[in-house]
């Protein structure tokens, strides 16, 4: 039956007298329930489900190379998620990171190609501005579509993905194939000038990380600007009468989270690929949507949460191996604890009332 | 007669079919006021369920009904995330997709690579409708096709009549416009939502099934390639419209198959170039879709959840 005969046994209202705690409570069960039906499905593959998270997480963080790997894949993702939260803060749907990831990443091959002799210093920091550049101008034309006359961005956005990895598809077939590569498609590696170096056993990416975490967490929260995002993202017309500019905060803002991924890009064809491939952004653009929502679009939660997924993925790896569980179930996994996470946040914003009445009682009584 | 521009409209009617039930299940969700971003995973879901079950049974009705269930159940997470639980409905879609994609993916992992099954094969052959097939031009094209682009033309026309000629048409698209109203008129909000999103589910779910079944002929990973998201952009292109689907998909369908065609004429334009072409042109779509008239704009409440509480 409809809405008349659920509202008998069940009502619902609205409440906001949850706090923080208990909400994250309520998300962290969620997060376990996911993990306890996705163990039903492990269990279907007539695979043992502890055993199979003992290694998830053996994979993950069980050897000192292991945690590297782990941290490794997390840098992209916490850098990407922090640009992604500027959209979505703005309830402008980008999800368009997976190309901006790869735009940046190719204009930053750019110049790491073309001047191979410069400093180190100078190439690198060229190459960052490169990508910011790139990947802020591939998000900035769907922002400029949506601030002027309100093309669906989430559309637009993930149609510039399919072009951008065809873009550099073409590049890697086509004008930028390494002639020395023996025939196969591969563009040319940077010169070691264009590779960023290891701080610590890890590529220097995770110290632009750190750093950006407590830059977004300050800028969001603490300035102008960020405030301006979340009232547009609450109302646009709110903003408008308080006087905001509001197409000139869209367009800045949207080129930031663009040029966030883009430096993301940057950072994973220099530090980890070493040359531009097509599978540079291979789904961390998508990913990060999830480690963004999952987040709460707040930066230090992002990086938790990334590390988390980072896991995940490189847990996911070591199952694949150890145990022939194809890796398309890390994927079920991720689109489980997703399922369970949103519908969690019903809880939280809603009461529920149980009415101890069976059939025959009206509405009025309750 | 087989002259080669009919031929080639011929494969454009094939190539445009997927698109065409997905973009007629998109329309007649968001008829309901919902956006479902779903509409990759679900075809996904559809085109690898329809080909197991096809192989496993070598039976056509089969696959079908299981392309169906597939992307019924995908829907039904989704609805019950969007309706029941009121989340996000652009988060609650995309994580459809993710997971569809993953489940696709792993149970297509044995499946990879082999051929659908004969019985399955000729059922979807083309079958030439007497009199209307033989009709000069239009004939080949659109009446030597097979049972499942036929079904698309019947699903087409009923979905029309359904929205704009009967009374729970109606009720679906005062769901989507205004739905307090709607209920406030006994319409069943949540019935009429749930509904409507399964049956979106359903087209989508067959969409991706003649991808496998008909189209390719085989299951590979990702084998939609963006055809769902390109599904979601041609609803707005049809504006909302289910008679304006058929323009929209098999307008795509011809982008999708063009560049194979240009080949043959030595054109030297990279693959990878023209392979942009479909989504640059939804990027067009986008656009120029926005001329915004009253008949044209998408149902008023769409991408809201219905709280009868707060109304």
């Amino acid at each position: 039956m409809g809405e008349r005969g659920k509202m008998q046994l069940v009502r619902i209202s609205k409440r906001d007298d949850v706090t923080r705690a208990k909400a994250n409570m309520i998300r962290f069960i969620a997060v376990l329930a996911a993990l306890l039906a996705s163990a039903l499905l492990i269990l279907f593959m007539k695979r043992n489900p502890i055993e199979v998270y003992a290694s998830l997480l053996k994979g993950a963080f069980g050897t000192p190379s292991k945690v590297r790997g782990t941290i490794v894949e997390a840098i992209p993702m916490i850098i990407t998620s922090l640009g992604i939260a500027v959209a979505f803060k703005m309830k402008f749907w980008n999800i368009g990171a997976e190309g901006q990831i790869i735009m940046g990443a190719f204009a930053a091959s750019y110049f790491g190609l073309n001047f191979p002799d410069m400093p180190m210093p100078l190439l690198l920091l060229i190459m960052a501005v490169a990508g910011i550049i790139g990947g802020g101008l591939w998000a900035l034309i769907p922002g400029f579509f949506k601030a002027y006359i309100g093309a669906n961005e989430t559309l637009f956005t993930l149609m510039l993905n399919y072009i951008a990895y065809k873009w550099v598809a073409y590049l890697q077939y086509g004008p930028w194939k390494d002639p020395d590569a023996k025939g196969f498609p591969l563009i040319k590696k940077f010169s070691r000038n264009g590779i960023i170096p290891e701080v610590l056993g890890v590529h220097a990416g995770w110290i632009v990380a750190v750093i950006l975490v407590v830059i977004m967490y300050i800028f969001m929260r603490y300035t102008k600007k960020g405030y301006e995002i979340s009232v547009i993202g609450e109302s646009e017309n709110t903003a408008r009468y308080a006087g905001m500019n509001v197409k000139w905060v869209i367009l800045s803002s949207v080129f930031i989270s663009g040029a966030l991924c883009g430096l993301a890009g940057m950072i994973q064809v220099s530090g980890v690929n070493q040359r531009l491939t097509l599978e540079v952004a291979g789904g961390i653009g998508y990913t990060s949507i999830i480690t963004t929502w999952l987040g709460r679009l707040s930066a230090p939660a992002i990086a938790i949460v990334s590390v988390l997924f980072a896991a995940l993925v490189q847990g996911g790896q070591y199952i694949q191996a150890a145990f022939q569980i194809p890796k398309s179930a890390a994927q079920i996994l991720q689109g489980m604890i997703l399922f369970f996470v949103l519908g969690s946040e019903f809880f939280i914003q809603y009461k529920i009332y149980f009415t101890n009445t069976i059939k025959n009682k009206k509405k009025g009584d309750m | 007669m087989e002259s080669g521009l009919v031929l080639f409209l011929t494969q454009v009617i094939r190539a445009g079919t997927p698109l065409l039930f997905a973009t007629l299940g998109e329309t007649i969700t968001e008829r309901a006021g919902n956006t479902n971003l779903g509409v990759e995973g679900m075809m996904l879901m559809g085109a690898v369920i329809g080909f197991k079950v096809g192989l496993a049974t070598s039976n056509p009705a089969l696959a079908i009904l299981g392309a169906i269930a597939a992307g019924v159940l995908g829907s039904l997470i989704y609805a019950f995330l969007t309706v029941t639980l009121r989340a996000n409905q652009v988060v609650s879609g995309l994580s459809l997709t993710i997971f569809g994609t993953g489940f696709a993916g792993f149970v297509g992992k044995e499946i990879a690579s082999k051929p659908v099954p004969a019985s399955i094969k000729s059922f979807f052959a083309p079958v030439k409708i007497p009199i209307i097939g033989d009709i000069p031009f239009i004939g080949p094209i659109l009446f030597n096709q097979d049972v499942f682009i036929y079904a698309g033309y019947i699903l087409i026309i009923a979905s029309g009549i359904y929205l704009y000629k009967t009374r729970l048409g109606l009720n679906l698209r005062a769901v989507g416009e205004n739905p307090g109203a709607a209920d406030a008129a006994g319409v069943k909000v949540s019935l009429n939502k749930y509904v409507h999103i399964l049956m979106g589910g359903a087209l989508c779910g067959l969409g991706g099934a003649y991808m496998s079944l008909v189209y390719v002929g085989a299951w590979k990973e990702n084998i939609t390639a963006g055809k769902g998201w390109i599904a979601v952009a041609l609803v707005i292109f049809a504006t909302w419209n289910p008679y304006k689907v058929i323009a929209g998909s098999y307008f795509f369908g011809g982008l999708d198959i063009i560049g194979f065609r240009l080949q043959k004429f030595n054109i030297s334009i990279s693959q990878n170039i023209i392979d942009m072409l479909p989504y640059t042109a939804t990027i067009v779509v986008l656009i120029i879709a926005l001329r915004k008239s009253k008949e044209n704009a998408p149902p008023q409440a769409l991408g809201n959840a219905y709280f009868r509480e707060e109304r």
